[in-house]
């Protein structure tokens, strides 16, 4: 079981770009990248758990106990952040494209140009 | 491109991607063996250093300070850049919620928020907005910070309008207000630097004093400060988000069709 996460991980990002090459809705779209984005937690997480490790939270345990390492989930933190901003900052593009074009449709937005 | 194109690029694009994925992953030390000096030597030092037990908000706060400075910043940007954005284009007016709205998509006039949804939102705003406060003042002592509580006082504010009461969201929100809070949230971060540069520290270094117990509510410095700070810009961050694209769907409607294209 040692490389499952790590098959989690390709699975994700696999399925999230299938979700986005094949989408027919800029919302879908958008949803299917926050799926390929969410990958990164997992791998994050899994790289940087130590065998028998607690949270590195000390408040209720000894300092010295064996934890896991703190900075891949503080870069998990800033992860959750950038896609809430990038998320937004996509879905108000969308909001923009449906009023200029009517649709959300990236085949037909494909016509446009601009 | 056709559909069926598109889709043998992809599955070509596919399998070298998942070629590259194993040769990294080879080199990858296996799950649970994790060798990262820098997390260990963190975990060593950073109770007794700051007085934090919550280690990953001392990473974000202190060790890291100056990447999450930036990474503050993006959520700034992201919701300056939503105004700009979502600003007002040719031929769009504003006009008054349509009661009750209509539901485009299947042709039909949607029922009214129950009494039942409103009563449990409305409950449910003071508790959720004192957990909120509860997190982003405790990022020292517990899996807490201003990220995570600021996000919930946010969603207190989306409750009201989830309860029916949009135009008591607008009220609530006055776009004035969250911004200057916001502003107030980023640069209080970036002040709480520069207050350690002016006393001849390196830039935001933890020049509070660090309180006697570790885990304490009083202790740690400028991490609980700065969670704090980042609590405020975060809830009002998400409240501007959130209540921009409310605003999109409550206040304007496209009234030209000829604006097509333009």
């Amino acid at each position: 079981m040692q490389v499952f996460p790590f098959l989690v991980v390709a699975w994700i990002v696999a399925v999230g770009l299938y979700g986005m090459v094949t989408s027919r809705d800029l919302i879908h779209q958008i949803v299917c990248l926050i799926v390929v984005q969410s990958s990164t937690y997992v791998l994050l997480l899994a790289v940087g758990y130590v065998t028998g490790g607690v949270a590195p939270y000390f408040s209720d345990i000894s300092v010295h106990a064996k934890a896991v390492d703190p900075v891949v989930q503080a870069l998990a933190l800033t992860d959750v952040v950038v896609e809430a901003a990038v998320t937004a900052l996509l879905l108000s593009f969308a909001v923009q494209a449906h009023k200029k074009f009517g649709t959300l449709d990236p085949h037909d937005l494909a016509e446009f140009k601009g | 491109m056709t559909a069926r194109q598109r889709l043998w690029l992809f599955g070509i694009a596919m399998a070298g991607l998942v070629a590259c994925y194993l040769w990294a992953f080879a080199g990858l030390p296996g799950f649970g063996d994790y060798p990262g000096p820098y997390g260990q030597d963190i975990l060593a030092h950073a109770v007794g250093q700051t007085n934090a037990t919550g280690v990953v908000s001392a990473i974000n706060f202190e060790y890291r300070g100056f990447d999450t400075v930036g990474e503050e910043f993006i959520l700034f940007t992201a919701a300056a850049g939503m105004s700009v954005v979502l600003r007002r284009l040719r031929g769009e007016r504003e006009h008054e919620p349509v009661e009750p709205p209509v539901d485009k998509a299947r042709r039909r006039s949607l029922p009214s928020t129950s009494s039942s949804v409103r009563v449990v939102t409305l409950v449910l705003v003071g508790p959720i907005a004192l957990i909120g406060w509860w997190l982003a003042s405790h990022a020292q002592t517990d899996p807490s910070g201003g990220f995570q509580g600021g996000v919930l006082l946010a969603t207190a504010f989306m409750l009201v309008y989830l309860s029916g009461e949009s135009l008591a969201f607008r009220r609530l929100s006055p776009v004035a207000l969250l911004n200057a809070a916001e502003a107030m949230g980023a640069g209080g971060f970036a002040a709480i630097g520069l207050a350690a540069v002016a006393q001849g520290l390196p830039y935001l270094y933890n020049f509070l004093p660090l309180g006697r117990i570790p885990g304490a509510v009083s202790s740690s410095g400028t991490i609980a400060l700065i969670s704090f700070f980042v609590g405020i810009e975060v809830a009002s961050a998400f409240v501007l988000i959130v209540g921009e694209m409310l605003e999109q769907t409550l206040f304007f409607r496209r009234v030209r069709q000829e604006g097509r294209g333009s």
